[in-house]
């Protein structure tokens, strides 16, 4: 039995033209019994960035809200809002923190930057940093969803085609996978606006 | 059968012994069902090639376990629910239809009710092999048993023939948990029967990592008086309740009716269709989708209205 796969749940993040998307499943699990279907994985970090906190549910929690804190800190002390590439050391020193007791999660981090520049990231459980230029993929389906996304992914990409290419990159890959599923939600950050969308999916 | 038994539980490396030694060697006890006539044709079990190692049943048991040892070579399928149930009007066996390995999600179209005859159906759970294997074996054995003695085998005969087979083979690493259904001159008859050599008769069963969840629908609906539409729809949304809270079971549900004149096949439903539609217009069912979403919209505390 591994931690990391006891609740359930992914995350995949992409690059598009002057746009990022993030989506996950909505299952919460314990292990093979399904316990919830309406558990939120990606949350705000400001208007333009957005974290996704795939992997053990109880550490999903407390960092989301050990970020939140951090964050508010950031922003009195600078009087400015974080960047993303700012929001992704941040994360990965606050995992590096807890380097011998880690935290159970394998955060994926999608924003726009200076600029309106699509970023992406993601890290592991303690903290190492990858920043991709294309797709990022994490939880229990993160090999099936790097097939898809390699099939899938093409540059450039306008906010709806961007929008179409992470649904079909997640259900499908979910569809594949036991531990996550049950539904799922698709942020598409533009410049000017966030598009939120549930997505109707398999529900077995 | 004891000479079966004796030959697995050998610890020397000279286990195995010659086809016909082993033909003379199969015992009337093999033949539940005959009261010891069982051995007047010529006839014995298939036999297989033992691994040359001084325990053969450790060996095995270290390369198909699974549970202890996740990296094991030989990988069975696990995850399943099935079940049956006798009423009134006959005996109703639904199954799902996935199919893992691990967490991989290996198959979704996984036929988990074998035929064995007109009037004979078997359900796989554990071993997707053994089941299969073993239940065409049995389905044999029964045209046998017909041919020989002008009378169909009993329901009875034909799962005690099935378990005694596999307790010859216990501690091989066989891997079942199956339901016989069918219909013989004593009436609908069902019972269970695993590769730990147990044996069951009784009116309700469901088998597998979504068996729980099935007997919550089930218990709750059952009554020996359901109508054939009333049954019908009890096994469709007991599997669909598993198929929808267990990871290990889902994407479509087989549905079978065992009557007088034989078993039919009453349908195939998607999983994910029953939760926002439901099966469609079919007899017995209430329209809709069996989702607890989808049948209580608009009535949850989320969404309810808050007093200002």
């Amino acid at each position: 039995m591994s931690i990391m796969s006891y609740n359930g749940g992914s995350v995949v993040a992409m690059v598009g033209k002057n746009c990022v998307a993030i989506a996950s499943d909505l299952r919460l699990g314990s292990q093979a019994l399904t316990v919830a279907t309406d558990f939120q994985k990606i949350f705000p970090v400001t208007d333009r960035i957005f974290l996704g906190l795939p992997g053990l549910a109880t550490d999903v929690l407390t960092l989301k809200e050990r970020f939140r804190f951090r964050v508010n800190m950031y922003t009195i002390k600078e009087e400015r809002e974080i960047e993303p590439e700012t929001f992704a050391h941040l994360v990965s020193s606050t995992l590096y923190e807890r380097r011998f007791g880690p935290y159970f999660v394998e955060p994926v981090i999608a924003g726009l930057g200076k600029d309106n520049k699509p970023f992406i990231a993601a890290t592991d459980l303690i903290g190492c940093l990858t920043l991709p230029k294309d797709f990022a993929v994490s939880g229990t389906a993160s090999d099936k969803m790097f097939g898809v996304a390699e099939g899938l992914w093409e540059p450039d990409l306008e906010p709806e085609d961007l929008f179409e290419t992470i649904s079909q990159t997640l259900m499908n890959a979910v569809d594949r996978d036991a531990y996550s599923g049950w539904g799922a939600i698709v942020h598409v950050i533009t410049p000017d606006k966030v598009i939120t969308r549930t997505l109707k999916s398999r529900m077995d | 059968m004891n000479s079966i038994a004796s030959r697995f539980a050998s610890t020397s490396a000279s286990a195995a012994i010659s086809r016909d030694e082993e033909e003379n060697q199969v015992a009337a006890s093999m033949w539940g069902s005959t009261g010891g006539f069982g051995n007047l044709g010529q006839v014995g079990i298939p036999s297989f090639e033992i691994p040359r190692v001084p325990d053969p049943t450790n060996f095995l048991r270290m390369h198909t376990d699974d549970r202890n040892d996740p990296s094991c070579r030989i990988k069975i399928q696990h995850g399943t629910t099935t079940l049956a149930f006798r009423f009134q009007g006959g005996i109703i066996v639904a199954v799902d239809s996935r199919a893992t390995a691990g967490s991989y999600i290996a198959s979704g179209t996984v036929k988990k009710v074998i035929e064995i005859n007109k009037y004979l159906l078997g359900t796989m759970a554990g071993g997707a092999a053994d089941c299969q294997y073993w239940e065409t074996y049995l389905g044999i054995q029964c045209r046998l048993h017909e041919l020989r003695n002008r009378e169909r085998i009993s329901v009875a005969a034909a799962s005690k023939y099935l378990s005694n087979l596999v307790y010859g083979y216990k501690g091989m690493g066989l891997s079942m948990g199956t339901m016989i259904a069918g219909w013989d001159k004593t009436g609908p008859a069902l019972f269970y029967v695993d590769s730990d050599g147990q044996r069951l008769k009784g009116d309700l069963f469901s088998v597998g990592s979504g068996s729980t969840f099935a007997y919550g629908v089930l218990d709750a609906g059952y009554r020996w008086d359901l109508s054939e539409e009333e049954a019908q729809e009890l096994g469709r949304r007991a599997i669909y309740a598993a198929g929808h809270r267990d990871a290990f079971s889902g994407n479509t549900v087989n549905l079978y009716h065992v009557k007088e004149d034989g078993w039919k096949f009453i349908g195939n439903y998607d999983v994910t269709t029953l939760h926002y539609e439901g099966p469609g217009n079919v007899p017995g069912a209430v329209p809709g989708g069996y989702g607890y979403d989808v049948r209580t919209e608009g009535l949850h505390s989320r969404g309810a209205a808050t007093v200002a």
